[in-house]
């Protein structure tokens, strides 16, 4: 296992390093101490390895990454994942905002709580919040899922196209054309497969409530200016 | 025998003219804002209120077909490794697959290839087309960022993080379901025909603390290779381009309010940001005050027409220039040879601007196959070039005719102006005169 010390180490030489690995590498096991809280931890990462950062992040870390899987033995600043394509992060303790923002693939499993505009445009990320998310959050949401064990703050889902929303708690309030769903069956063994995916047990898909887009406003219509 | 008071000519309104009756009449019958693509149509203080002067007793021109003048541009030598070099200081602007048809894109990346200079992205992503046929690519980076990859982001020899744009600063964009082709709804992210709307403001970050950081983070990705571009709106540029450079911008590019649009609302266009020529001095002034003029390179874009302007942009500090809507012109858009087409559709070549309804007869700024299939991207990217070929030409006939050898030798004192808002927005003198309104009595 490679153990990089950014207390010694460039974090310009860290993220090269990262990028110089490709499938198949020796160097498939990374570990990160002392990012004391610097920015752009481990980001545009595309290769098979796993990275553990012990300690909390700041902006963006492992953003843009793909097939990666990172985990972050802390918290993380904003724009945790930001726009990720593929592989895992993992934040064990909380992220702040736009966690998850832009995502294109992968998973993003958030073990504390996530702040305000969590999974904002998202376009195929899979998140998964075990706490609280504030206000916000999906903003625009293109598709993918978002599934949180806490509450909701307000405005959730505004905007939102068709990415998929499973709460679990309470939600504040929601924003424009996003609107609580049935529950069918197939949206249970989506959500238990999301669980499992990331790695929790313990609640029932039945504790959980569904949001999407009631999908008024994808046309641009006069009529629903009130609306935004 | 009657008295009969003699005829008066009817007589319209210059403040309820023509076109303001026509809009009052179209919003009262259909209840909605006009959208429209482009820049500002109305009469601002543009480059062509501004003259040269020339050489004389005190100047010593260069020999035109004779003696050098260079116009080679160096972009992005703050932070990257790997600067882009440029064989003319003209630009192709930002302009998106899904605004713009694959067949347009591959059009501009063909006409700059051979004109020597680089072309831009949009908002839609990176096509193939485009890339494959452009030898130096900016990537745009753009609040809704459709399309975004690290993949593609590597591919690009610049990025350009668009904060905002001319024909719309502080406005977001909507692309009409009509648009929306399975292919622009792939890269996207988002079903096919719907509405698309391209977001104000970015996601993940917030002001320009966070903006420093968002720039270290696509620095980081890219291995600092790649310049960073930051593009605004002409709204506060002393202030904006200061706050780029503290950022860590390697390139400024400042669109004035006649830099187009795919599509926004009319009002916004006409009522928001202001004119090119308002844009530039007090740009360059944040640029010299901070000792980074010429070392954060500035682009000017936004209503550029021939070499003349562009020489003007260079002589008031720019660095380079970037067109837009030119461009579009020089590949075939309002082409008078579609006219029977344009009367169609409720308007005449030239004034054709419903770019976001994809029903453009020329097959540029549409996705439907058939009009697509009118618009030979070859014989386009020849047009660009022809017509950057003679825009460079242009440039460089005044710039010897000034006595300069290289185009960025241009300056201000080069300039008059021929009225005073643009001697003020220019700060150069009014034309025979010593003054710069704002800058004292000056005297004759």
């Amino acid at each position: 296992m490679r153990t990089i010390d950014l207390a010694k180490t460039a974090l310009r030489d860290l993220n090269q390093d990262l990028h110089r690995q490709s499938a198949g590498t020796n160097e498939a096991r990374w570990e990160v101490i002392n990012p004391m809280g610097s920015h752009a931890v481990a980001v545009g990462v595309d290769a098979p390895i796993t990275i553990d950062i012990r300690g909390s992040v700041g902006y963006y870390c492992a953003g843009m990454n793909k097939q990666a899987i990172v985990t972050v033995h802390g918290s993380a600043g904003p724009g945790v994942a930001e726009n990720m394509m593929s592989g895992e992060v993992r934040i064990t303790g909380d992220a702040s905002q736009y966690a998850g923002a832009t995502g294109r693939g992968g998973l993003l499993v958030i073990e504390g709580n996530a702040a305000s505009r969590c999974g904002v445009s998202m376009k195929g990320i899979d998140i998964v919040v075990k706490g609280s998310i504030g206000h916000m959050s999906a903003f625009m949401a293109q598709s993918g899922h978002l599934v949180v064990l806490g509450d909701a703050g307000d405005a959730l889902g505004d905007s939102i196209y068709e990415a998929k929303l499973y709460v679990r708690g309470t939600v504040k309030s929601l924003g424009a054309d996003c609107i609580e769903k049935d529950m069918r069956a197939e949206h249970h063994d989506e959500l238990a497969g999301l669980l499992a995916k990331a790695g929790i047990s313990g609640v029932q898909t039945s504790e959980f409530k569904r949001y999407g887009s009631s999908r008024k406003l994808y046309t641009f219509n006069i009529d629903n200016a009130d609306a935004y | 025998m009657t008295y009969q008071n003699p005829p008066t000519t009817p007589r319209k309104s210059a403040t309820f003219d023509d076109y303001t009756l026509s809009e009052i009449r179209r919003a009262a019958q259909t209840g909605i804002y006009d959208i429209r693509g482009g820049g500002a149509k109305r009469r601002v203080p543009h480059f062509d209120d501004l003259l040269f002067l020339g050489a004389s007793i005190s100047r010593y021109p260069l020999e035109g077909y004779r003696e050098k003048c260079s116009t080679a541009v160096t972009l992005g030598t703050r932070f990257a490794k790997k600067p882009i070099e440029l064989k003319i200081p003209i630009t192709i602007a930002g302009m998106s697959f899904g605004a713009l048809s694959a067949g347009a894109k591959e059009a501009l990346g063909r006409g700059a290839t051979i004109a020597g200079t680089s072309t831009t992205t949009g908002d839609g992503g990176m096509t193939p087309e485009e890339r494959g046929q452009s030898k130096t690519l900016v990537y745009q980076y753009l609040p809704s960022r459709y399309g975004m990859n690290p993949d593609d982001l590597r591919k690009a020899d610049a990025i350009e993080i668009v904060v905002g744009q001319g024909a719309k600063p502080g406005g977001g964009g909507m692309l009409l379901g009509q648009k929306i082709s399975d292919r622009v709804a792939e890269m996207r992210n988002l079903p096919k025909g719907i509405d698309q709307r391209s977001a104000c403001r970015h996601p993940d970050w917030t002001g320009p603390d966070d903006l420093e950081i968002k720039i270290q983070e696509l620095r980081e990705i890219t291995d600092w290779e790649k310049p960073i571009y930051l593009k605004i709106g002409g709204t506060r540029p002393y202030y904006d381009v200061a706050l780029a450079v503290k950022a860590g911008a390697d390139v400024i590019v400042l669109d004035g309010m006649q830099g187009g649009t795919a599509a926004t609302q009319e009002v916004f266009i006409e009522n928001v940001g202001l004119p090119t020529l308002a844009c530039i001095r007090p740009a360059v002034q944040a640029l010299q005050d901070l000792g980074m003029h010429r070392k954060v390179q500035l682009i000017v874009s936004g209503g550029l027409r021939n070499g003349a302007d562009v020489a003007k942009a260079l002589a008031l500090g720019a660095d380079a220039v970037s067109i837009g809507i030119a461009a579009l012109v020089a590949l075939g858009d309002n082409d008078p040879a579609y006219e029977q087409e344009y009367q169609a559709l409720g308007t005449t070549a030239g004034a054709y601007d419903d770019w976001h309804e994809g029903k453009d007869p020329a097959g540029i700024t549409t996705q439907d196959p058939e009009l697509m299939a009118r618009f030979d991207p070859i014989k386009g990217g020849r047009r660009l070039a022809n017509y950057l070929k003679v825009m460079t030409l242009e440039v460089q006939t005044i710039a010897r005719a000034c006595g300069h050898n290289h185009i960025h030798n241009l300056e201000p004192e080069d300039l008059c102006a021929l009225t005073l808002e643009a001697a003020a927005m220019a700060r150069v003198p009014l034309a025979g005169t010593t003054w710069v309104p704002g800058q004292g009595n000056g005297s004759l």
